[in-house]
C-alpha cells in the first residue's frame, strides 16, 4: 500500500470575518487579504513540513493547485514539485493533479513534468484533473469545454511521452505544428498516472477505460463503493478485472497525543465552513457546461436555493462518527483507518493530515506520529489484506501496456 | 388582433434549427437574447401586425439543435442567412436583441446592401469604450435575467414564477453563450471596423438602465454605422422589448414601415 502526506497549504492568517462579511471566501474574495509576509512564512513551513514527512516514513507527497482563495496557497502544482524534486530523496511527488484544462499549451506542461521527473531521479506520478469550476473562471478557461480539453490534452501529453518528436498536433482545442520538447521523462514508458475526483462518473468511467487508478476525494464509504463499482464494470468492459492497485482514498486524518488535542485539532477541517473549497456562490463551483448534462436539473434548483446542497453540510461531530473526519491518538486512529481501509480496500492512500490554523508545533508533531506511527501500521494491515499499490502490483502504466488482454485483432478494412 | 404562430424546423448546417413565424407583410428576422425566448411576447404578437415575423430559437438554444462545431456567433449569422435563402426571403429587416444584435450586425456587415432595415436593441458584439459587458458567469440563474429589467414587477410580469424548467432553459442558454463568446466576452475585436460597410438604416434603442450592456457601446454603434439613429427608452433595463414592449414595438414599426 502507498501512503501520502497532503496538506492544502492553507492561508490560515487571512481576516476571516471578512470573508464572513463578504459572504464568499474563493474567487471574488479580494486578494487585499493575502499577507505576503505570512504567505512568505508558511510556504516555507509547509515545505519543511513535506521533508519531516519523508524523514518519518511516508511514501509520497501528494500535491495539488487551487486559485483564488485562501484555503489553498498553491498556484501551481509543478512549483512545489520541482522544489521537492531536489529537497527530497526518496518519496514519490505525486501531483494530485495538473488541471489540464486550464493550460494553453500542454507541450509544455509534459516538458516541465518530465524536468521535474528527472530532477526527482523518477519520482514523479503524473495525476492530471479536470479543475474546479472556480479554477476555469479564476483561468478564463471556458469551463463549457472542460472535459474536451481534458481529454485532448491528455491525448497529446501521452502522444509526447510515447513517440519521438517533431510531430504536427491538430486537435480541437489544441494545434501546435512543431511538437518535439527536448526532455522527456526518465521513467518509461511515462510516469504513472493517476486521477483524483469526487463524484463525476463520466472521469471515473474514462479513468477506468486507461487502466489509471482512481483516487476518491473524502467520499464517504458508500460513495467510494459506488464508484469501485463504476470503475469495475468500465474495466470488465475494457478487458481487465480491477484490483486494489486501482483505487486510492484520500481521508482527512489528524493525530496527536492526546485524543482531545487531536479532536481540537481536527476541527480546524471546518474552517472554510465546511466547504472545502471556501464559501462560494455555486455558479462558480459549477459553471454552465462544466458540469454533466445529467445533473443540470438539480444543480440548477440548488443553485437557486430550492434544492439542499448535494454533498451535504454535515457537522463536525458527524463527520467524525461517520469516519468522514478521523482524530485522535494513534492507536484510535489506526482502528478507524483500518475500518475505512476494510470498507474501501484502497492501493493507495492520502492523508490530509493538517488544515486551517493548526499551529506549526502540533502539525510537526501530527506528521510525525502520523508518518512515523501510523502509516506503516496500516501498511502492514494493508499487506495483510492484500492491498498492494501500483508498483508492489506491477500494474501496467497505461491500459495499452497491459500483457494480461489479448491483443484484439483490427477488423479487417 | 389575436396573432396565429406557426413553429417549424429546418434543417440547417447539419442542425435541425426551431423558428416560429406569423404575421403578413416585409420580413422581420428577429434574433433574441443570450438567455433564450419565452414562447409568445407581446412585442412579437405586435410586430406580426404589420409584418411577416420569422422567429427562430439560436441553434443550441430552446428547441435548435446544438451544432457541437459552433464557436462564433458570426456561426450563427451565417446559419440565418442559409435560413433566409432556404425562405426565399429578401429585402428583410433584421431586428437583434442583446446578444442578437450582435448577430445581425455580424449578418449585416456580411452583406452590406443585402437588409431593408436593421434594428440592434442594447446590442453586445462590440467592447464598450466605457464599462464592461455584465459577467453572467459569477451570478445566479436568476439574478442575471432579473438584472436586464429596470424593475422588477417588469421581470414577474414576463416570467412570473419561475420554474425549473425556465432555470435549466437558462442554464443550456448560458452553456451555449459560453460556447460560442466566451473570450473576448461577449463581443468581437473585428466588429466595429465592418460596421462602416454596411448600407441599411440602423435605429439603435438602448434602456436607459441597461446594466447588461453600458450604453457607451450604443455610441459606438451609432457612430460606427454610416445611417444611425439612437433612441434611448427611459426606466428601461437591457431587455427593452419585454420591459417597454408598446414603446420598443412602435419604434420599430415605424422604422421599418418608412
Amino acid at each position: 500500500m502507498h501512503m501520502m502526506y497532503f496538506t492544502e497549504q492553507p492561508m490560515a492568517t487571512y481576516d476571516a470575518k471578512a470573508g464572513l462579511d463578504f459572504g464568499a471566501t474563493a474567487l471574488n474574495f479580494s486578494n487585499k487579504y493575502f499577507d505576503p509576509a505570512e504567505g512568505s512564512r508558511l510556504y516555507n513551513e509547509y515545505l519543511e513540513e513535506y521533508v519531516l514527512a519523508e524523514e518519518c516514513g511516508a511514501d509520497g507527497i501528494m500535491l495539488n493547485e487551487h486559485h483564488n482563495a485562501p484555503f489553498c496557497m498553491q498556484a501551481r502544482t509543478n512549483m512545489f514539485g520541482a522544489i521537492l524534486a531536489a529537497a527530497t530523496k526518496r518519496v514519490k511527488i505525486v501531483f494530485l493533479g495538473n488541471p489540464l484544462p486550464l493550460t494553453e499549451n500542454p507541450v509544455q506542461l509534459a516538458e516541465e513534468i518530465a524536468m521535474i521527473d528527472m530532477i526527482s531521479k523518477g519520482r514523479v506520478v503524473s495525476g492530471f484533473v479536470r479543475g474546479g469550476g472556480q479554477e476555469q473562471l479564476a483561468n478564463g478557461v471556458n469551463p463549457a469545454y472542460n472535459r474536451e480539453r481534458f481529454i485532448e490534452a491528455h491525448d497529446l501529453i501521452q502522444k509526447i511521452w510515447t513517440e519521438p518528436g517533431p510531430f504536427r498536433w491538430e486537435g480541437t482545442h489544441y494545434q501546435q505544428r512543431t511538437v518535439n520538447p527536448w526532455a522527456t521523462p526518465l521513467q518509461k514508458p511515462y510516469p504513472r498516472v493517476w486521477i483524483p475526483g469526487v463524484l463525476s462518473k463520466e472521469t471515473v468511467i474514462w479513468t477506468a477505460q486507461q487502466r489509471y487508478p482512481y483516487i476518491a476525494l473524502n467520499t464517504s464509504i458508500e460513495a467510494t463503493k459506488q464508484i469501485h463499482a463504476t470503475y469495475d464494470a468500465a474495466a470488465k468492459d475494457a478487458g481487465y478485472t480491477a484490483g486494489p492497485e486501482n483505487f486510492g482514498y484520500l481521508i482527512r486524518v489528524h493525530v496527536q497525543d492526546t485524543e482531545e488535542k487531536a479532536l481540537q485539532n481536527a476541527r480546524q477541517f471546518m474552517w472554510m465552513q465546511g466547504e472545502f473549497t471556501g464559501l462560494a456562490n455555486p455558479v462558480w463551483a459549477n459553471p454552465a457546461g462544466y458540469f454533466s448534462p445529467s445533473g443540470r436539473r438539480g444543480f440548477v434548483e440548488f443553485a437557486v436555493g430550492r434544492a439542499i446542497n448535494p454533498r451535504g453540510n454535515p457537522t463536525f461531530e458527524q463527520q467524525v462518527a461517520d469516519t468522514m473526519i478521523v482524530a485522535g491518538t494513534p492507536s484510535q486512529v489506526i482502528e478507524k483507518l483500518k475500518y475505512l481501509v476494510r470498507e474501501t480496500r484502497p492501493g493507495i492512500m492520502g492523508i490530509w493530515a493538517n488544515d486551517g490554523s493548526v499551529s506549526r508545533e502540533d502539525r510537526r508533531r501530527c506528521i510525525q506520529l502520523l508518518c512515523g506511527e501510523v502509516m506503516p501500521a496500516i501498511k502492514d494491515y494493508g499487506a495483510s489484506l492484500g492491498l498492494k499499490d501500483p508498483w508492489e502490483a506491477n500494474a501496467p502504466v497505461h491500459l495499452r501496456y497491459s500483457t494480461d488482454i489479448p491483443v484484439r485483432k483490427v477488423a479487417a478494412e | 388582433m389575436a396573432v396565429t404562430w406557426t413553429d417549424s424546423v429546418k434543417e440547417i448546417a447539419g442542425c435541425k434549427l426551431h423558428f416560429s413565424r406569423a404575421g403578413n407583410g416585409p420580413t422581420v428576422l428577429i434574433l433574441h437574447h443570450d438567455i433564450g425566448t419565452p414562447d409568445s411576447l407581446p412585442f412579437y404578437d405586435a410586430l406580426a401586425q404589420k409584418f411577416d415575423v420569422v422567429i427562430p430559437h439560436h441553434p443550441g438554444w430552446g428547441k435548435s439543435e446544438r451544432p457541437g462545431w459552433l464557436r462564433h456567433p458570426r456561426d450563427i449569422a451565417a446559419i440565418y442567412s442559409w435560413l433566409l435563402t432556404d425562405l426565399g426571403a429578401s429585402n428583410v429587416s433584421l431586428v437583434g436583441l442583446g446578444f442578437g444584435g450582435w448577430i445581425a450586425a455580424e449578418m449585416a456587415s456580411q452583406s452590406p446592401a443585402a437588409y431593408k432595415r436593421l434594428v440592434l436593441v442594447g446590442a453586445m458584439g462590440i467592447k464598450p469604450p466605457e464599462g464592461d459587458i455584465m459577467d453572467q458567469a459569477i451570478v445566479s440563474y436568476l439574478v442575471y435575467p432579473q438584472s436586464g429589467f429596470h424593475s422588477e414587477a417588469a421581470f414577474t410580469q414576463v416570467y412570473g414564477q419561475v420554474t425549473t424548467d425556465q432555470l435549466e432553459a437558462w442554464d443550456i442558454a448560458r452553456e451555449m453563450s459560453f460556447r460560442v463568446a466566451w473570450k473576448p466576452y461577449m463581443y468581437s475585436q473585428t466588429l466595429p471596423h465592418l460596421l462602416g460597410g454596411i448600407r441599411s438604416p440602423a435605429l439603435v434603442i438602448w434602456g436607459d438602465d441597461d446594466k447588461h450592456v453600458p450604453i457607451s457601446a450604443a455610441h459606438v454603434y451609432e457612430k460606427a454605422l454610416r445611417d444611425a439613429k439612437l433612441t434611448v427608452v427611459p426606466e428601461c433595463g437591457h431587455f427593452a422589448e419585454m420591459e417597454k414592449p408598446e414603446v420598443v414595438a412602435s419604434l420599430v414599426t415605424n422604422f421599418i414601415s418608412n
